[in-house]
């Protein structure tokens, strides 16, 4: 059986980086950008995963450096929540356009 | 090590006087203030005799030859190795004579004024500002080094300053106290350059060590600077001459004697203290200080005798003219420190030619005491009569019969009367220059008869003359003013039979002034002219000195108009240096310097009014020109970058 080639893991994680970009700039409900950073995030660790099995297949790194943005992912969700949250107490919304006031 | 470690106590204890009054003074002592001021420096006073008993009767002497003792001395700063600045006293006999006639002047001043300001509002601010003055000037006269005398030179001016501007509610006060300032500001700027030259040449700021290193000839230092030369003219005289110009600034010679005359703004014994006996002739004091190094330097000493014998006669012409009293009085006291400065000029150091020396100093001694008399006899009459000018007073002598005794005595003295003080100072000032140039000579005979003249013109005016009518509320003042004019006067009349010359002189050995009957006969006669002449056109009302002045035409005019030397002034500085360099100066900064600044501010404001359009608030925006940059550097590594 024909191994899958590399550039097809990466063509994934590419479309999947440009949808969570897309994503973020486009959504403007708070919690649909977060979905579409960790859309992002993921992409990464694909690309992580890919590059350790198909050129360093003896050495564990990106494999370790995954679990650790896995692990940073939660930590950030954790974050974004409690900000999500507070947006909401102040602006009784969490479209970031209604929350603008942090300019010039 | 020595006896004399209690003298920082001199010039300390006045010190004291100006912090307590000056921080308390309004608070607690303002009507006890002038008790405590006189106290301390009665103090002083006597410490300041029993110093210059020492000195000159017990042990101030080795051999034949008075010492020169340091009596305190301490490091100050220290900058390096080399460089420190000390501070010290030293006892010589012209420093230790300088502290009598300053703590003892200061001390009748003082006690003076305790009648004469009494029931000021800020009587305690007074005594503390003549606190502060006695301070510095003891503090100059005994000073060890350079550094030292400046510091305190400084210090005499703005106590100076501010006993001007006493009464600061008088507008004409406050600008007298300013020119004044400023006038001997610029001069000290000479002195300090001075200073610098001499010490870096000397190689030192002690004056025992910079004297040492320049007198002695082919000493490396005298090489150097008598062979260095600044448009043509060589180092020391530089040093001597910028050094000679601050203190012709504080004794106010011709030409910078403008601020002097106007300076008698200020309380009138305020005026017998600082215009008068003691800071006035710091500069006579200053060259006499560094004596030996202008003997050294012909130039530097023929620059000394021209500004001195211009300034007694100039002063003199003056006087005759004018009718402010005090102002009289200003200009007879800058024409007698002429007299000092020129009897410096025509000296030399060791024996005989030491004379003028002798002479100079003598003659600060006796000058101190008939001078701050007049000032003070003068304050007692303006005490009286509520006014300046001469033209408002006459035929006081039945009102205030003490003061006008002791202000004859104090004209008797100046005028150079046989018997009394001045004449012996005089006799001696003259002699030294009909030894040393006759041209100088002729000019002080000049001199010496227009004092006579300008002097009893102000006595008849004020005590003889026509009647006034004095609604005196108060008589001719307290005991607090009688008892210095009869102390002063006392002085005034037996200060000139100390054998001077035993004391003061240039090596430190006893000169013997010779006495010679045929040469006093020219001066007498001539004073008692002077004399003769202000009784017949002053003793009693009448048209002569108006006919006088009439006859006199332009001259008189000219005099009466100071020379036009403060008009002089005021073009010079108003009409030229104002539009030459006052005017491009502030335009340069108006325009170059500010328009810089304006410039940086407004090129910032116009870019960020240009850029914080990015600043939008939006995240998403933020995020957008977060990943643009991203893209940006990728594309420049990727296909820009060859390492």
């Amino acid at each position: 059986m024909n191994e899958i080639p590399l550039s097809h893991i990466l063509f994934v994680s590419t479309g999947l980086f440009f949808i969570g970009m897309y994503g973020l700039f486009t959504r403007r409900n708070m919690i649909t950008m977060l979905m579409a950073i960790e859309l992002m995030l993921n992409s990464v660790n694909i690309n992580f995963v890919a590059f350790n099995k198909y050129l360093y297949p003896e050495k564990l790194d990106g494999i370790f450096f995954t679990i650790f943005i896995i692990t940073i992912a939660a930590a950030e969700a954790a974050v974004a929540i409690a900000i999500v949250i507070h947006l909401y107490r102040n602006h009784k919304s969490i479209d970031v356009e209604d929350a603008a006031e942090m300019k010039w | 090590m020595n006896s004399y470690s209690y003298t920082p106590l001199i010039t300390l204890l006045p010190l004291a006087g100006f912090v307590i009054l000056g921080i308390f003074g309004r608070k607690y002592f303002n009507k006890t203030g002038g008790l405590i001021g006189t106290g301390l420096l009665l103090i002083s006073a006597i410490l300041s005799l029993y110093t210059a008993y020492q000195y000159f009767f017990v042990n101030g002497k080795v051999g034949d030859t008075y010492q020169t003792i340091t009596a305190v001395k301490f490091t100050w700063l220290t900058f390096s190795q080399h460089v420190s600045i000390d501070m010290g006293i030293i006892l010589d006999p012209i420093s230790v004579m300088m502290l009598v006639v300053v703590t003892f002047v200061s001390l009748m001043v003082h006690i003076f004024s305790l009648g004469y300001m009494h029931g000021e509002e800020r009587f305690a601010t007074y005594y503390a500002f003549l606190g502060l003055f006695t301070f510095s000037m003891l503090g100059l006269v005994v000073s060890s080094n350079l550094f030292q005398i400046y510091m305190f030179w400084e210090l005499v001016g703005v106590s100076s300053y501010l006993l001007i501007g006493y009464y600061f509610d008088r507008p004409s006060a406050v600008a007298a106290s300013k020119k004044a300032f400023i006038v001997t500001r610029f001069a000290d700027l000479g002195f300090l350059i001075g200073i610098l030259v001499l010490a870096f040449y000397g190689e030192s700021l002690d004056f025992a060590t910079i004297i040492k290193n320049l007198s002695t000839a082919q000493s490396t230092q005298f090489v150097a600077i008598t062979s260095a030369s600044f448009l043509g003219i060589s180092a020391i005289t530089w040093g001597l001459t910028l050094v000679f110009m601050g203190g012709a600034g504080k004794s106010a010679m011709f030409p910078l004697h403008i601020w002097l005359p106007d300076a008698m703004e200020g309380p009138t014994p305020v005026s017998a203290l600082i215009h008068a006996a003691t800071m006035v002739v710091a500069g006579v004091y200053l060259v006499a200080r560094l004596f030996p190094l202008f003997t050294i330097n012909e130039s530097a000493l023929e620059i000394v005798r021209i500004v001195g014998v211009t300034s007694a006669v100039f002063a003199a012409v003056i006087a005759c003219t004018q009718t402010d009293i005090k102002r009289v009085l200003a200009y007879s006291t800058m024409s007698q420190i002429g007299y000092m400065m020129f009897a410096l000029g025509v000296s030399s150091t060791g024996g005989e030619n030491g004379l003028g020396y002798t002479a100079s100093m003598f003659h600060l001694f006796t000058h101190a005491f008939f001078k701050s008399l007049l000032f003070l006899g003068a304050g007692a009459v303006i005490h009286m009569v509520h006014s300046n000018d001469m033209k408002d007073m006459g035929g006081l002598r039945k009102h205030m019969p003490i003061t006008h005794i002791s202000f004859l005595v104090a004209c008797l003295a100046i005028a150079g009367v046989p018997f009394f003080s001045g004449f012996f100072s005089k006799e001696e000032i003259l002699l030294a220059a009909y030894h040393s140039s006759k041209t100088v000579y002729v000019l002080a005979l000049l001199t010496s008869g227009l004092t006579a003249f300008y002097m009893f013109r102000l006595y008849f005016n004020i005590f003889w003359n026509k009647d006034t009518e004095v609604h005196g509320h108060h008589g001719e003042g307290t005991f607090a003013m009688k008892l210095p004019l009869i102390l002063l006067a006392v002085l005034a009349f037996g200060a000139g039979y100390i054998p001077f010359g035993q004391f003061v002189s240039t090596d430190g050995k006893a000169l013997e002034s010779e006495f010679h009957l045929a040469f006093s006969v020219a001066p007498v006669a001539l004073g008692l002219l002077g004399i003769a002449i202000a009784a017949w056109m002053y003793m009693k009302p009448n048209e002569k000195p108006q006919r006088v002045a009439n006859a006199m035409g332009g001259l008189y005019k000219a005099a009466y108009r100071k020379f036009y030397i403060d008009e002089i002034y005021l073009f010079i500085t108003k009409k030229i240096i104002f539009n030459l360099i006052g005017r491009p100066a502030a335009w340069i900064d108006r325009n170059i310097i500010d328009g810089l600044m304006n410039g940086i501010a407004a090129v910032t404001a116009k870019t960020s009014a240009l850029i914080k359009g990015m600043q939008s608030g939006k995240v998403q925006n933020y995020a957008l020109y977060f990943f643009g940059g991203v893209a940006a550097l990728l594309i420049m590594f990727i296909y820009f970058w060859r390492p």
